[in-house]
């Protein structure tokens, strides 16, 4: 048989893996400051302002699902009953 | 009929028929050259009107070709190829018949010139859609297709209403440009939007699409929305209802692509999802929106395709589908891995894929318009696409809690079908101008300024810092064996239980007038077989009193006569002398 690939099963690599992501987020934040910007609308002049939303974004729509599965979710034989 | 060869909707429909006729290689191999052939002749038709043909009076046009139509029969035929190469080792002809056929109509609606032939594409599309649902043959599947069939021959008869009317007001078959004016453009309207999966009409999609087989999905996730999206492209560019439709579109499905617990309901979510930024292109209807919309539509196709072939190979080698049953395949399944990303990351609209080369035309014409609610809301669906689509399918399906299930990648056709799928969303991303030069109007647009490519890379990269830091917290929401309630409730609840209603309703003054009925009858037959009864006796016992029985002997006798009579044990005979005496009787009176 094949060998199976481990590569996110060590800890260590997953580490690795998070400490790249925030060394990205950081890059991204700094690489506004060099970049000729044109923002869509007002708000967008702000540095960051799309990090902001981006994350926010995820937040409230993780918080609303949360809310929406109280009202929508049922068992798996509900429409059988 | 003119120009070359024959259109490429007949191509199919034509060909599908030879399919059954074919075994093992040579089937394979002849089903794979149906889109070659059809795409040769679509590369080589002339534009303007052709395959023409008279038919009592109106004029079928079957080849309108012009840029719009022929970049969705490029991407129609292209993705017809890599769902039949995805398919091409699955045993069963009906579903190989129905793929061939559906694919051929979705052809034919995107070139039909008049109402006549697209009406006749678009319902053969329906059918042929239905079986690819009932080939999973399960009870469940059964019943999705069943609702799926109904939905969508109601909102042919929307389409057939709009379009008699239509023609009676115009005199003409043929179509263009609509506009939400009138009635018969809102009938017209509401069937095409049905066909979109536009809220509120949407339910069919994730109830029916995730039940069709591994392989069947992947077409049908490709050709009824988008040639819908065609449809509102050529007839209602410019709706501004097409603008809020699409909004809400992008909006309320992503919460449900978060809660859903099977992959490809996900998915199914996120394709509504992605239809509403087609609709809001459709909707503002500038050149750059238009022109977004239909890049949308072809990316999205390629892109939506590949995950469900993703989600359609973890099926067929594990069996199961939903987050809480598996998890932990990247180990043995890499390439289906591999390419789910590329699927994912196309969806979400990173720099350097597909979706981030359409997406952004949209999303820019929304600012060119000054539409501020409307920005801010694809901006929230574009990290939520990120957050659903891009990191849920792919982490809950190859990474995240080890299911122990140790499934190989599926077969070389599958992992081709996938590769070139993931090919193209990359080159697509890459170098979008060839895709450019495709669209229907010619506009300078560049997709990687700075500016842009770090904003998208700040928004999609933070909303995956949330989606780590929810997961590492705990707080994101579980994966539960659940469904969630969609509008669909209403005729599957609401109406079981009208059903239900009227069924204890209509049924009990049915029963009861029955009971009535039966009563008065009854009664009425047993009131006259009485007196019947006494005449008989009445005129006997005066008969026998003139004969000369007494006491025992004439009650005796009356008794008999009584029970024969009740019990309609009389012999014939009897009643023959009763009936000629009757007649003596009348005789000697008269």
């Amino acid at each position: 048989m094949k060998k199976e690939l481990t590569l996110f099963d060590k800890p260590k690599n997953v580490k690795i893996l998070l400490i790249c992501f925030y060394c990205a987020l950081v890059v991204l934040v700094m690489a506004e400051f060099f970049i000729h910007p044109h923002p869509a609308f007002y708000f967008e002049q702000i540095k960051g302002f799309s990090a902001v939303y981006g994350f926010f974004s995820c937040v409230l729509l993780i918080f609303l699902a949360k809310l929406l599965r109280m009202v929508v979710m049922k068992k798996e034989d509900y429409y059988d009953r | 009929m003119t120009g070359n060869l024959m259109p490429p909707a007949l191509i199919f429909i034509a060909g599908a028929l030879l399919i059954p006729f074919l075994r093992g290689k040579p089937q394979g191999g002849y089903m794979l050259l149906i889109p070659v052939v059809s795409l040769l002749v679509l590369m080589n038709a002339p534009t303007g009107r052709i395959w023409t043909l008279d038919f009592w009076g109106y004029t079928l046009i079957m080849g309108r070709i012009d840029k719009l139509s022929l970049v969705f029969g490029y991407v129609f035929t292209i993705m017809a190829f890599l769902g039949i190469l995805f398919a091409l080792k699955v045993k069963d002809n009906l579903q190989h018949v129905s793929a061939v056929v559906y694919a051929g109509a979705t052809l034919g609606v995107v070139f039909a010139g008049d109402f006549l032939t697209l009406y006749l594409f678009w319902e053969i599309m329906a059918v042929s859609s239905t079986f690819l649902i009932l080939a999973s043959r399960t009870d469940a599947a059964r019943n999705a297709g069943f609702r799926y069939i109904l939905v969508h021959l109601i909102g042919g008869l929307f389409l057939l209403a709009g379009i008699v009317l239509y023609i009676q007001e115009t005199g003409t078959t043929a179509f263009d440009y609509i506009g939400l004016t009138g009635t018969v453009s809102w009938l017209i309207f509401i069937g095409i939007a049905l066909n979109a999966a536009a809220i509120p009409l949407h339910a069919w999609l994730p109830d029916a699409y995730p039940m069709g087989t591994p392989t069947s999905t992947v077409f049908l996730s490709a050709f009824t929305t988008k040639s819908a999206v065609y449809m509102l492209i050529r007839t209602f560019p410019g709706t501004e209802l097409l603008i809020w439709i699409g909004a809400f579109m992008v909006f309320v499905p992503i919460f449900y692509a978060v809660l859903e617990n099977d992959i490809r309901r996900v998915l199914a979510y996120s394709l509504l999802n992605q239809i509403g930024f087609m609709l809001v292109g459709t909707g503002i209807g500038s050149q750059l929106a238009l022109n977004g919309a239909v890049a949308h539509a072809f990316c999205h196709i390629l892109y939506k395709g590949l995950l469900f072939m993703a989600a359609g190979s973890v099926l067929q080698m594990t069996g199961k589908i939903k987050c809480t049953e598996i998890g932990g395949l990247y180990k043995t399944m890499p390439l289906t891995c591999l390419f789910c990303m590329v699927g994912a990351a196309s969806i979400s609209a990173f720099p350097l894929f597909s979706g981030f080369v359409s997406k952004s035309m949209v999303v820019t014409a929304t600012v060119e318009e000054h539409l501020v609610l409307v920005y801010l809301v694809l901006q929230f669906a574009s990290a939520g696409v990120f957050h659903h689509a891009g990191i849920k399918v792919p982490f809950f399906t190859f990474f995240g809690h080890d299911s122990g299930i140790r499934a190989k990648d599926p077969s070389w056709n599958m992992v081709l079908a996938m590769g070139l799928a993931a090919f193209a969303c990359i080159f697509i991303g890459v170098f979008p101008q060839p895709l450019y030069n495709l669209l229907p109007f010619t506009v300078e647009y560049i997709p990687y300024t700075g500016a842009h490519v770090v904003g998208q890379l700040q928004l999609l990269m933070f909303g995956a810092l949330a989606f780590a830091l929810l997961i590492l917290s705990g707080y994101y929401p579980p994966e539960i064996k659940s469904i969630n309630l969609d509008v669909d409730w209403t005729y599957r609840k609401l109406g079981t239980a009208a059903y239900r209603f009227l069924d204890s309703g209509l049924n009990t003054v049915n029963r009861r007038t029955e009971q009535g009925l039966m009563t008065v009858v009854k009664s009425g037959s047993a009131f006259f077989r009485q007196i019947t009864v006494h005449l008989i006796l009445f005129f006997s016992v005066n008969l026998w009193l003139v004969l000369g029985y007494r006491d025992k002997h004439l009650a005796l006798k009356k008794q008999q006569l009584y029970n024969d009579v009740v019990q309609g044990t009389l012999p014939v005979g009897i009643g023959a002398a009763a009936a000629v005496s009757f007649v003596v009787l009348i005789y000697v009176l008269t």
